[in-house]
């Protein structure tokens, strides 16, 4: 079997049990939310006499047991029907995947954003321990890792489109611009600067700070010192094998992250008014959707596993130790 | 004191922000008395432009410094115990999944990844969706989504200590594998996962007031990240109303954080 084919039955085999926990997880918030799928049919069709719900109860297999109903749910699950969301009056599935896009788009700017910037920055302070550009960059990281995503949002919106009018408040995309192709484009991509920088600066503080402590320790190994003795440049040192070597455990961070990020995007998507998936999570609340809710917390949960999954096989790509298959 | 003297100038700021937070919430009764939420004067007055109200009001007329100081209390009390929560739940469960081993490891830990594959964040909306908006609630949401780190911690540590000869000694004494564990591996095992305690405090406090600012905080109490929503209605004419409860956010998560990293580095303080 190729090693990546075994990988991938591997990962699989350890991510069937995870994925049975959320099932029971999600079937028990379903018991438990007030009202189930006749009572919000019986809501959107109007009048109903108790016969009639009855019948309906019993043709749903609702008058069953617990049992019997977690067979059913699950079994609608694994035919990809995650139900009917009562908010919007159409399937879950395809509201979620309506929306999933907007919010994968947001999120991967703003972790190629937190990424690059933040390790960058962490390897400006990293190379040169104790020194002020140091001091300086650390004690600025630990400040904006305490600001919230959704109030720097507002603050960004007060400056940037209140005041200075630079950037639209809120939205994707302009409203019925009719823009088409690179001009669409750079549309979006104006609506996506205040939501990606919210987004990423608390992520950027952190990989910031790994970033530079890890090459502070790294700097302390011997081997640095039988770089220098070769006469190795210092910039060769730093880029070639202090940061190097430092950069894989902001990898792990950004896999163990992905959680944290979609749950950040549920407020930040609110803040701007983005119709993503982050949103949908507040909104399925607001709206009393229990099935829209649970839709959207299994498919994060998949979302997560995914981004896990690429994060192992491209720290296989920096770590030859780790290569996958070996 | 002697714990004082320990600390670096970074611990020192973060105990006298947070002793300030803590006088704050305590004496709020008798420095804004009343109810928060009452209307006590015009609306929209602005910062000092009237005595009665150092912070101006809101948009309905309600004090900003009295919603700000009633606010501390909020945070703290479901911040603390939230972390709280997650540290007694985690450790209990870190400390079973690594003693007993086996099946029970498995079955325990399958779960935690399984919670840390929900964001913490969807797993408070969820359980806020089903037993409504009030304090303890509140601390049962964010907890859900907050005790996987301890879990795995105390679970690491568990594993290296158990093997330890005073571990052995226990068995040979009679003691059951249960009480073992409790009483001897986890007091000894607990030092790593109380220093998670920083950020699990820090992780509520941006939780709660994330939720409060969607509108899933308790109703009848005044917390900083609804004062925040509250503002954003008005955010055009009068930004300082969300500007203002943010900053006493950023300063008291910047406080725990910096206590927080004050502790970890005076070595040895466990017991």
């Amino acid at each position: 079997m190729p090693p990546l084919v075994s990988f991938f039955l591997r990962r699989l085999a350890t991510a069937l049990p995870v994925l049975f926990v959320l099932l029971v997880g999600s079937f028990l918030l379903l018991e438990a939310a007030s009202g189930d799928a006749v009572d919000s049919y019986v809501a959107r069709s109007g009048s109903m006499d108790a016969e009639q719900i009855a019948r309906l109860r019993q043709e749903w297999g609702l008058d069953q047991g617990p049992a019997y109903r977690f067979k059913a749910y699950a079994s609608a699950l694994a035919r990809g029907d995650l139900g009917w969301s009562t908010a919007f009056e159409r399937p879950v599935a395809s509201v979620i995947l309506e929306r999933l896009p907007v919010t994968l788009m947001l999120m991967g700017v703003a972790t190629a954003l937190a990424f690059f910037l933040g390790s960058l920055l962490g390897v400006v302070a990293g190379a040169d321990p104790g020194s002020f550009r140091d001091r300086f960059l650390s004690t600025s990281s630990l400040a904006l890792y305490a600001v919230p995503g959704f109030w720097l949002g507002l603050v960004l919106i007060v400056i940037f489109a209140v005041d200075l009018r630079w950037l639209p408040i809120g939205g994707i995309e302009s409203v019925a611009s009719g823009k088409t192709g690179l001009a669409r484009v750079a549309d979006i991509g104006a609506h996506l600067i205040l939501p990606v920088a919210s987004l990423a600066m608390v992520y950027l503080a952190l990989y910031l700070r790994l970033m530079r402590d890890r090459m502070s320790e790294i700097w302390r190994d011997p081997f640095v010192n039988a770089l220098k003795a070769r006469g190795l440049s210092r910039g060769r040192i730093v880029w070639r094998h202090v940061a190097r070597n430092a950069v894989l455990p902001v990898v792990t961070m950004l896999g163990l992250q992905a959680a944290a990020m979609l749950g950040g995007s549920v407020v930040v998507e609110s803040v701007f008014a983005i119709p993503g998936f982050g949103r949908l999570a507040a909104e399925a609340v607001a709206r009393r959707d229990t099935p829209l809710l649970l839709g959207v917390i299994l498919c994060s949960a998949i979302t997560v596993i995914i981004v896990n999954l690429l994060v192992d096989l491209a720290y296989g790509k920096l770590d030859p130790r780790l290569r996958v298959g070996r | 004191m002697r714990v004082w003297r320990m600390l670096n100038w970074e611990g020192r700021a973060g105990a006298i922000v947070l002793a300030a937070l803590v006088l704050m919430a305590l004496l709020a009764p008798w420095i804004a008395p009343g109810d928060p939420l009452a209307i006590t004067g015009e609306p929209m007055l602005r910062p000092s432009a009237s005595g009665a109200h150092i912070l101006g009001t809101d948009r309905l007329g309600r004090d900003v410094f009295a919603g700000l100081l009633h606010g501390t209390r909020t945070t703290l009390l479901v911040a603390c115990f939230s972390a709280a929560v997650a540290l007694i739940v985690g450790s209990v469960v870190g400390t079973l999944a690594g003693y007993l081993g086996g099946l029970a490891d498995t079955v325990l830990m399958r779960m935690t990844e399984a919670f840390q594959t929900v964001p913490a964040f969807l797993l408070a909306l969820a359980a806020i969706s089903v037993t409504g908006p009030s304090v303890p609630t509140l601390i049962f949401a964010i907890s859900l989504g907050t005790w996987t780190q301890a879990a795995r911690v105390t679970r690491a540590e568990v594993l290296s200590l158990r093997e330890r000869d005073f571990v052995a000694a226990a068995r040979t004494l009679g003691m059951r594998p249960l009480e073992i564990a409790f009483r001897e591996v986890l007091p000894n095992a607990f030092g790593p996962t109380a220093s998670l305690a920083a950020i699990s405090v820090a992780a509520a406090i941006l939780i709660e007031a994330a939720l409060s600012f969607l509108g899933f905080g308790d109703p009848n109490r005044v917390t900083w990240g609804s004062m925040i929503a509250e503002g954003r209605t008005v955010l055009r004419a009068a930004p300082y109303l969300s500007i203002v409860p943010g900053i006493a956010l950023v300063v008291t998560v910047l406080g725990v954080h910096l206590l927080g990293r004050g502790l970890s580095r005076t070595e040895r303080l466990q017991p």
